[in-house]
């Protein structure tokens, strides 16, 4: 057994990489709950991947038929019904977990150097899956689909000059068609989910090669030689770290000792991922909305039109600006200013553990806002929520405005050299 | 659900001797075992979503057809399960040149189950006349053509209508069974089928046994 | 383009406006589980709704053995179009015909439930009242100027809205109280209430046809879930241990 693994091992090197990624992966002994969702989001990827595939095994992407076909899978495939709702309930989850992610980078500044591509590749992530998310969601052809698609499209028709070309370009139609449900089936089902997992590997190459952040921010990796005997790690280490640098006694291997916390985290999503799916898998109508359940019809616009709740906080600024090119540009504003994050956070802390109460409050206040436009953005519009919406967005922007500025002379907390015990 | 084998004996020697490994092989063996069941459990509606549908269930149902048109030695093809099934009117020389190269076929009496138990006679069929078989060669699932009155002669010397198929020259006789020395290695399949009526025949179920 | 994004952020308060009552709606307490109720609703729907309305996503095969019918008393007595017990339930009535007679095809009801909501159902199959300028002679609380007759009618009897009179501020002013019928109908008006409660939780059940699977289902994997959790806590605790 073990000539025939060396035998493998000598031709593809798959025992390196298991202890170099997963076995002997130094990481942060303090990492709490924060951290499970990395992991979390992988396995929602996973089963995103499989059901995917199996949705495809049955649904026809055609105007006339989709529809039809996925009520054909809902009804007459055994377990259609499960795999589909695992598709649909997962969408969501991905979400959930991903929003969770990148706020768990925010507070413990996860972002910043030497952490900046790492955030980036991130966003791309993020960015990829809104795409994936949005295409997915016309496949159904149901009258949100079919909204929904011409709503996102005609945003394109606000780029000068070019834009309503582009927007014919883009449907392949003069209208949203059957031409352009085919083009979203393939790039949702092919394109997209190919860039999404180089992107994943990509994610977790660079974050494997700067190492994990904690909750405070310390870094675990010493300058070779800076650390006593006493104060390395006892576990083994491989040797691509340890050759560079000294491993403080701050840290466990990933494996087992983190896959085991991922994994009670694990079953704990699971639970409620399942109670969802098995129970209340329209959750309300906002995993998936009651208009779609109705053919797409172009001739009747449903009375309300939302896009699904992972979109709305981007959704209710667009609304917010009374101006079309304007709130387009607001929008792609507000994801564009994530991205810029590692260079607007001009601080050298990187956990809130140690930084000023004024960043503390402003990291709350942005995640409050973040989810009050989401809810503007995800009900029936009222006089009262237009100017509500503009101040959230005001204050959306604030966020990083404010950051830039008092990040540069920050009143910070002393930070420990180790991990504190 | 993933399968999780955390082996005790594999992680690093960590401060301290782990207190009690016993206990650490349990917890291991148990949370593996459970993991492994939940996957196996993943895996199932997984599987099931290929059994056939409700859609591919109702096109797969019993099929009636009325037989009164067909001229005697006119062949008519029907669906059935999306599968071609033939059905022919013997004339009575047809019949009686069944017995005739009987030392040229693989399995003249029907030994090998490829028929309901009503078929296993000569003529393989409930009625002497009428001939109901799924018209798919049993090599690799190519429909054989039918040749009657002589044309068969030029691949079965003295037989002069039979059933050839053009995909790897596999011959079977008026009762669709099979020729020695072709590819095919079994006689033709009969449907399960019954009369309803003297007109009538329902494809896909056999007659209650009184 | 542009006037659809126009549509879509401007028109948002008119839209909602325009689209129709705030009628309050009823609570259906309807039951996935009662076979009874389900198999009345089937009949209802086959001999009220199929006339217009198909269910083309559904077949009578399905429908016959999740509501505990065999395939022959089902043909008998609840399938009065299409040739085989294997159909889906569509409506003989050509579309293009239908487009003209009410303005627009009527919908298919396979989904209806989950578009609207039981509630929704609920009330609306019980509000329509009588209007004479109306092309059907009928108007709905919930659906204003709705393009279909009242075709329950029979079992409701002719409903009319009835107000009362109350003093407000020193005024006496007619407030509206609800729909009485005329009591021709062959329901007393708690039978009319609970015939419509059984079509509704048959169109439930047809919007949704795997619920009452998934439930079960979904309750097993919930106990497996946390017995997995107890187990793979106990060995990360043991693990984590040493390590705090």
């Amino acid at each position: 057994m073990s000539g025939f693994l060396n035998w493998i091992e000598e031709r593809i090197p798959m025992m390196r990489v298991a202890n170099m990624h997963a076995i002997q992966y130094p990481a942060p002994r303090n990492m709490n709950f924060w951290y499970v969702f990395g992991f979390l989001a992988t396995i929602v990827l996973v089963n995103q991947i499989v059901t995917g595939i199996w949705l495809t095994m049955n649904f026809e992407p055609s105007a006339e038929r989709a529809f039809a076909s996925v009520e054909y899978i809902m009804r007459e495939v055994d377990y259609g019904w499960l795999i589909r709702y695992m598709h649909s309930t997962g969408a969501s989850a991905f979400f959930i977990v991903v929003y969770m992610h990148m706020f768990r980078g925010m507070i413990y500044g996860s972002y910043q150097k030497p952490r900046e591509l790492l955030w980036v590749f991130g966003m791309l992530i993020y960015l990829a899956l809104m795409a994936e998310a949005f295409m997915g969601y016309v496949l159904p052809w149901g009258q949100m689909s079919y909204w929904g698609a011409q709503v996102i499209v005609s945003l394109f028709g606000a780029i000068p000059v070019i834009g309503p070309d582009l927007v014919v370009w883009i449907q392949g139609d003069y209208v949203i068609s059957g031409a352009t449900l085919n083009r979203f089936f393939a790039l949702h089902v092919i394109a997209l989910p190919l860039v999404i997992v180089i992107l994943v590997f990509l994610h977790i190459i660079a974050l494997h090669e700067v190492g994990s952040n904690n909750p405070d921010g310390i870094p675990i990796k010493h300058k070779k030689g800076s650390l006593s005997e006493d104060e390395k790690t006892k576990y083994e280490i491989h040797e691509y770290y340890t050759a560079k640098y000294d491993i403080a006694d701050d840290v466990v291997p990933f494996f087992p000792h983190i896959v085991l916390k991922d994994l009670v985290a694990f079953s704990i999503f699971l639970f409620g991922f399942c109670y969802i799916m098995f129970f209340a898998p329209e959750m309300g109508g906002k995993f998936l909305e009651h208009p779609n359940f109705e053919i797409a019809n172009p001739l009747k616009t449903p009375e309300h039109i939302f896009p699904v709740w992972y979109f709305t906080p981007f959704y209710a600024i667009l609304k917010a600006v009374p101006d079309k090119l304007f709130g387009v540009i607001a929008m792609f504003a507000a994801i564009a200013a994530l991205f810029a994050l590692p260079w607007v956070d001009r601080g050298r802390v990187r956990s809130w553990r140690y930084r000023s109460g004024l960043h503390k409050v402003n990291l709350l206040v942005f995640a409050a806002v973040f989810v009050f436009l989401g809810y503007l953005g995800g009900t029936p519009q009222e006089n009262w929520k237009i100017v509500a919406s503009q101040i959230a967005t005001i204050m959306y922007f604030g966020f990083f405005v404010l950051l830039w500025m008092y990040s540069k002379n920050e009143t910070t907390k002393p930070v420990p050299t180790r991990i504190p015990r | 659900m993933s399968n999780v084998s955390v082996d005790a004996g594999d992680s690093s020697p960590a401060q301290g001797q782990p207190q009690n490994n016993n206990r650490r092989r349990f917890l291991t063996i148990a949370t593996s075992v459970v993991g492994a069941a939940g996957a196996v459990g993943a895996a199932i509606p997984f599987v099931a979503s290929w059994n056939p549908s409700a859609k591919a269930k109702a096109a797969g149902a019993d099929v009636e057809v009325d037989i009164s048109g067909i001229e005697p030695g006119q062949l008519i093809r029907v669906m059935w399960r999306s599968k071609p099934v033939w059905i022919v009117r013997r004339t009575p020389e047809l019949l009686a040149a069944l017995a005739a190269h009987e030392d040229q076929l693989k399995d003249p009496n029907s030994e090998v189950e490829q028929q309901p138990a009503f078929a296993q006679n000569q003529w393989r069929s409930i009625k002497e006349e009428y001939l109901v078989l799924v018209g798919i060669c049993t090599h690799l699932g190519c429909s054989p053509q039918h040749l009657k009155d002589g044309a068969m002669e030029q691949y079965a010397e003295g037989v002069a209508d039979g059933f050839f198929c053009p995909c790897h020259g596999s011959k079977f006789d008026m009762a669709g069974r099979v020729f020695s020395n072709v590819p095919a290695p079994s006689n033709l399949v009969v449907p399960p089928y019954q009369f309803v009526d003297d007109n009538t025949i329902i494809i896909g179920s056999e007659a209650e046994v009184a | 383009m542009r006037k659809y994004l126009v549509a879509a952020i401007l028109a948002f308060p008119s839209l909602v406006m325009a689209a129709g009552s705030n009628y309050p709606l009823d609570k259906a307490e309807y039951d996935l589980t009662d076979k009874a109720s389900l198999q009345n609703g089937a009949k209802i729907f086959m001999n009220y709704c199929l006339g217009c309305h198909q269910m083309q996503y559904q077949r009578y095969q399905r429908t016959f053995s999740d509501l505990g019918i065999s395939d022959e008393l089902g043909q008998e007595y609840l399938q009065f179009t299409g040739e085989k017990v294997t159909d889906y339930i569509t409506t003989p009535m050509p579309a293009e015909g239908a487009a003209t007679w009410f303005g627009a095809p009527p919908p298919d009801l396979t989904l209806v439930a989950r578009v609207r909501g039981a509630d929704w159902l609920y009330t609306y199959l019980r509000t329509f009242y009588v209007d004479e300028a109306k092309t059907f002679g009928v108007n709905n609380k919930v659906f204003p100027d709705v393009g279909m007759p009242h075709v329950l009618e029979e079992l409701q009897g002719t409903p009319r809205e009835t107000y009362e009179e109350v003093m407000v501020d020193g005024e006496m002013v007619e407030r509206y109280v609800g729909i009485k019928t005329d009591g021709n109908g062959r329901l007393s008006a708690e039978e009319y209430d609970q015939a419509i409660l059984d079509l509704v939780n048959f169109l439930e059940y047809t919007g949704e046809p795997s619920r009452l699977q998934s439930e079960a289902i979904g309750r097993g994997v919930l106990v497996f879930i946390v017995v997995f959790f107890v187990f793979a806590l106990l060995l990360k605790k043991d693990y984590w241990r040493d390590v705090h």
